[in-house]
């Protein structure tokens, strides 16, 4: 079965954001409102363009004389490349996931009822997973949307954070086998009841903007 | 991320193969939620590059020595930065030869990896303010934990 994901007007993806570009429509609010769409709009091509533009002046003067630059723009290589290799694919399994699991399912097996097999189920697909924190935001707004329990969602996006099997062989390579596993078994517990202690704290109406469509 | 890509590789031509139309759906979404966060992803990675860039490393690594203000140090600089792992490992390798003790080391890995303050305009577009603020001052409050655990024991 398929479900709609429940936004008004149909779930039409550009409806917030079209709204948001449109400052002449909100005449009612102040200029400091508008202010900021406007600054959040032109401040992230604003960095990229310092960023850019650091790196530039590094690259056409001598080398080693402007080390900022260089390594303004090693950074953004980087981060770009991280980015272009997992997000992409994270943001089809996402797409994938909505169209295709139904929300009684994730309701039964992860929602507000579900035991501590959901636990396992959570640690298990955050561990698997390897890439920076903010991968794992679509996954656990997809997940949220669904039906999965709070306490859920937070249990994917710590163990997604905190152990990362992939990273595994980097860590005990640089600091050794005892921190790694030390590390591990404190954080796990730890985190799984804190995991828990947010969903106590957070009313049992929130719900969550996400991202415009899923 | 090679398996990562492969099981996304096949989850989708199998997809492709059951249903094309529902997989053009889920992948049209894909790229919809994608694109409309793009701009502050860039943001935030620009701002993190900028900002790692302009902390010398020799800086950061005489500020985790050792002692309890490196101890805090690392909290701090771990929660504002941003890094991948296999950057993330090395430097803390550094840092763990230049006599960095357990509790800095720990307590800098965990901020680093479970607090995003930079990505927090991200966070809150996707989860909401209340849910953001609260996930990373709980994940805070336990790296700390962490590391003070960490340290008892192995010291």
């Amino acid at each position: 079965m398929r479900d709609v994901p429940e936004q008004p007007g149909g779930g039409s993806p550009g409806t917030r954001l079209g709204a948001q570009k449109r400052p002449g429509k909100d005449g009612g609010r102040g200029g400091i409102a508008r202010v900021r769409h406007i600054l959040a709009i032109v401040l992230p091509w604003l960095l990229l363009a310092v960023t850019i533009g650091l790196w530039s002046v590094a690259a056409v003067s001598a080398p080693g004389t402007f080390e900022l630059g260089e390594r303004a723009g090693r950074n953004l290589w980087e981060f770009s490349l991280e980015m272009a290799l997992v997000l992409p694919a994270m943001f089809v399994l996402v797409g994938l996931f909505d169209v295709w699991v139904p929300r009684t399912a994730i309701e039964r097996h992860l929602g507000r009822e579900s035991g501590p097999l959901a636990i396992l189920w959570m640690v298990l697909l955050g561990m698997l997973q390897a890439g920076p924190l903010y991968a794992a935001f679509p996954v656990a707004v997809a997940l949220w949307r669904k039906g999965s329990a709070p306490r859920n969602v937070f249990i994917y996006l710590f163990t997604f954070s905190a152990i990362k099997i992939p990273m595994l062989t980097f860590e005990v390579g640089f600091l050794g086998w005892q921190f790694s596993l030390l590390r591990t078994a404190v954080t796990l517990p730890l985190f799984i009841g804190l995991a828990y202690l947010l969903e106590w704290l957070l009313p049992d109406d929130t719900t969550i903007p996400g991202a415009p469509s899923v | 991320m090679t398996v990562l890509l492969a099981f996304t590789g096949f989850v989708l031509v199998v997809s492709l193969i059951v249903d094309r139309r529902r997989t053009l759906v889920g992948v049209v979404k894909a790229v919809r939620m994608f694109l409309s966060l793009l701009p502050m992803l860039v943001g935030v990675l620009a701002a993190v590059s900028l900002l790692l860039a302009a902390v010398p490393p020799d800086l950061l690594q005489r500020a985790l020595g050792g002692g309890l203000l490196s101890f805090v140090a690392a909290l701090f600089v771990g929660s504002v930065t941003l890094m991948p792992g296999f950057i993330a490992y090395p430097l803390a390798g550094v840092l763990k030869d230049n006599g960095a003790s357990v509790a800095v080391l720990a307590a800098f890995i965990t901020t680093l990896m479970m607090v995003g303050v930079v990505t927090l305009p991200l966070e809150i577009r996707m989860l909401g303010r209340r849910v953001a603020l609260l996930r990373n001052a709980l994940a805070f409050a336990g790296a700390v934990v962490v590391a003070v655990v960490m340290a008892l024991i192995l010291t």
